[in-house]
Order: structure tokens, then C-alpha cells, then sequence
């Protein structure tokens, strides 16, 4: 669905380049999560994807077209719900009215189904919500669009803490089937049960680019006290249930819920280096 | 629900369906929540409920009635008591006899305990 091939950028007036020779592709029904330290371009991917920034050279196509080019086939599949936006003074229904237009597919039915599952009224006047109301509405817009692929950035930045599992239950109920969505995000723990894929940019690479799948059948993620530290540990660090453990997993051992905070650091100290 | 234990999650999944199975809150051959149901009840993604479900079929405790959704088969009550009288035997009885040796508690004292059980 998205081919990104030998992508390179670097903003004006900057000569450190974002990207230098970015490959990567996505494909339809998942969901992928994309983490990384502070300003390794995490958003900037989103937005080059989304053609709302070009690339310096390689390109970014959706279903084989160029998505810099802007093209109605191309914006009409892809949503992007920002970190931090402002919605005009309209009501939803407005809004809705101008907007839905350009979705093709776009669910009304899903688009109730989500505000409902957000416990939000099904009209509101964007000048009477908070940011994390405002963000619940923008983030059930995005689903009722049923676009290919929906790009969110933080989702869970700014939602109070019931709504981080309201997050997870809207997104694993109403995502349509043949939808992917991208979670650019620094909260591992409130997205990490959703993931298919797992994204960890660093330096202008993926450090790591595998399926939850492949990442459970190479990794085991277990607590072991100091005498169970044998040389399968790749990572270790210590916690109140023992040290917490990446290790080589054993190929008839059963496989274990992956610890993302723990592949995160790993990943990022250079520790997987089978990559 | 809380993935604090170790087990894969579409594992712990499954096992929570087959507590409920146990526990007879689905009986035999009645209707199960759908796939999406379920993962939007313990805040999943759908494909790892399919993963579930998939590994349930396969063990035959639950069947798919196309169209219709999946159900518990006839004898999975009793299978998976089979099951976990296993896991009881081979893996949780040897680690109980080890503490017991460990701690020197003889199973006259077990054997009291379980008599007086309220």
C-alpha cells in the first residue's frame, strides 16, 4: 500500500538530514506503532507520508502514486490527526457536512459508534471543548473516514486516564478491516496490547522494523532473579519483580507478552544489534 | 484486563475464555462474543483475538459456524479440566512437593490443612 524507497529530507536551513536513504513498506490491516527519542523525525515521516512535506529525493507512493503530488485519489485515503490542532468554531454536524465530502467512504454509523464508545454527545460546538474532547472527535472523524490509512501523532497525549483505555476499545472496535493506522507515540503503554508492527526510528534509521509476531518468536521477555542471568540475556534492567529481561528465546519455549519499554531502550542502547 | 503475566497475550486470552468455559458462563454450544467483541472488551487488536480463537478452534474447544460465529464445542468443559489437571500434575505438584521439601513440611501437616478446609 505505502512504498517509501531511498527517502531523503532535511528542512530548510538545516543540513542535518532527517532521513538519508529511508526504505520501508506498509501494508494494508494493521496497526503499526512508531517510537523514537525525542526529534529523530518521527512526525516528519508522518507528514512526508502524508505528502504535507516532500521528499529532498527518493519518493513516498500510495498505491503507486507519489503522495507529494497531492493527488485527490491519494488525500481522499489518507487522515492524518496531528499532536495539536485547532478546529474551527463549528459544530460537528458543520463540520461534518463540509468535510465528509471528501471521504469517499466516510461512515456516519462508525462515526456514531466512535463518539458513543468516547462517551461524547453526537453534536458539540468545537468552541465549548476541552483539548482532549476536541481530540476524541477529530480521532472519530479519522476512523468514519475509513481512508487506507489513518496517521495519528501522540493520540494519547492530552486524553485523561479513562479515556487512554477508551482509546484502546474505539480503535480495536471500529477500525475498518482493510484500514492500516500509524501510532507515532512516547506512550508505549498505552498503545502496546493494539500493535501489529513495531517501528523504532533512530538516527534516520529503523532500528527496528518486525512484526509483534516475529518479535515474540525471537525474544522472550520474562523477570529473572540474579542467578537465573545466563548468557541467552541480550538486555537487563532491574525492577521491583527482579531484573527485567530481553533474552534469546529458546525455539520450543512458549512465547511471552513483549515488554516495549524494554525492546525501546534496548533497541535504542544499540543492544539488538542482529538488525 | 491486565497482561502482567508472562504468557503471550492472545494466550492469556485464551485461557480467560476457557475460565469462562469452566465456569460455565458459556456453555456447550452456546454462542461466544465475536472476535471483535472480545478484543474490543480487553482493548486488543482484532488480529491477535483471531490468534486466539484460531488456537481454541485448533484445540477444538470452541467451533466456527460459518456466518453464525464461533461456539463451544460439546465436550470442551471436560477437555480443558483434562488439560489443566495435567498442568496440575506435571507442573504445579512437583514445584509444591520442592517448597514442601525445601521448608520441611511433611504432608501429614498438608493433609491436616485440607481435612479443616472451610
Amino acid at each position: 500500500m505505502i512504498e517509501i524507497k531511498n527517502l531523503e529530507f532535511n528542512y530548510p536551513g538545516n543540513k542535518k538530514k532527517v532521513f538519508q536513504g529511508l526504505n520501508l513498506s506498509l501494508k494494508e490491516n494493521r496497526i503499526y506503532g512508531l517510537l523514537g527519542k525525542n526529534g529523530m523525525g518521527k512526525s516528519t515521516l508522518l507528514y512526508l507520508i502524508a505528502g504535507l512535506l516532500q521528499p529532498k529525493k527518493g519518493e513516498v507512493t500510495v498505491n503507486g502514486i507519489e503522495s507529494k503530488l497531492r493527488r485527490p485519489e491519494v488525500l481522499s485515503e489518507i487522515y492524518v490527526v496531528p499532536e495539536e490542532y485547532n478546529l474551527p468554531n463549528l459544530t460537528l454536524k458543520q463540520y461534518k457536512k463540509i468535510h465528509q465530502a471528501f471521504y469517499p467512504r466516510f461512515s456516519e454509523e462508525i462515526l456514531n459508534r466512535c463518539l458513543t464508545d468516547f462517551d461524547m454527545p453526537l453534536d458539540a460546538n468545537f468552541k465549548h471543548l476541552s483539548m482532549g474532547q476536541k481530540k476524541k472527535i477529530y480521532m472519530s472523524f479519522a476512523i468514519a473516514s475509513c481512508c487506507q490509512l489513518l496517521l495519528m501523532d501522540e493520540p494519547t497525549n492530552g486524553l485523561d486516564i479513562p479515556s487512554k483505555a477508551l482509546f484502546r476499545k474505539v480503535v480495536a472496535g471500529n477500525l475498518p478491516e482493510d484500514s492500516s493506522l500509524i501510532i507515532s507515540t512516547h506512550q508505549v503503554h498505552d498503545v502496546e496490547q493494539l500493535l501489529d508492527h513495531v517501528f523504532i526510528l533512530q538516527n534516520s534509521e529503523m532500528i527496528v522494523n518486525a512484526s509483534v509476531n516475529e518479535l515474540a518468536e525471537q525474544y522472550e521477555f520474562s523477570y529473572r532473579n540474579a542467578t537465573e542471568m545466563d548468557d541467552s540475556v541480550i538486555y537487563a534492567e532491574p525492577s521491583l519483580q527482579g531484573n527485567a529481561v530481553i533474552a534469546h528465546k529458546k525455539a520450543n519455549s512458549p512465547e511471552t507478552t513483549i515488554n516495549l519499554e524494554l525492546l525501546f531502550n534496548a533497541a535504542t542502547l544499540g543492544k539488538l544489534n542482529n538488525k | 484486563m491486565n497482561f502482567s503475566n508472562n504468557k503471550a497475550i492472545y494466550e492469556q486470552m485464551a485461557d480467560r475464555l476457557c475460565d469462562e468455559v469452566i465456569a460455565e458462563t458459556y456453555k456447550a454450544d452456546d454462542r461466544i462474543p465475536s472476535v471483535r467483541e472480545y478484543s474490543v472488551m480487553l482493548e486488543v487488536n482484532t488480529n491477535t483475538a483471531v490468534k486466539a480463537y484460531e488456537l481454541l478452534a485448533r484445540e477444538k474447544i470452541i467451533y466456527n459456524k460459518r456466518g453464525l460465529g464461533y461456539f463451544v464445542s460439546p465436550n470442551a468443559r471436560k477437555q480443558i479440566l483434562a488439560q489443566r489437571k495435567k498442568g496440575f500434575m506435571n507442573d504445579m505438584l512437583p514445584e509444591l512437593f520442592r517448597q514442601m521439601t525445601l521448608l520441611e513440611i511433611d504432608i501429614k501437616e498438608v493433609v491436616e490443612e485440607w481435612e479443616n478446609r472451610s
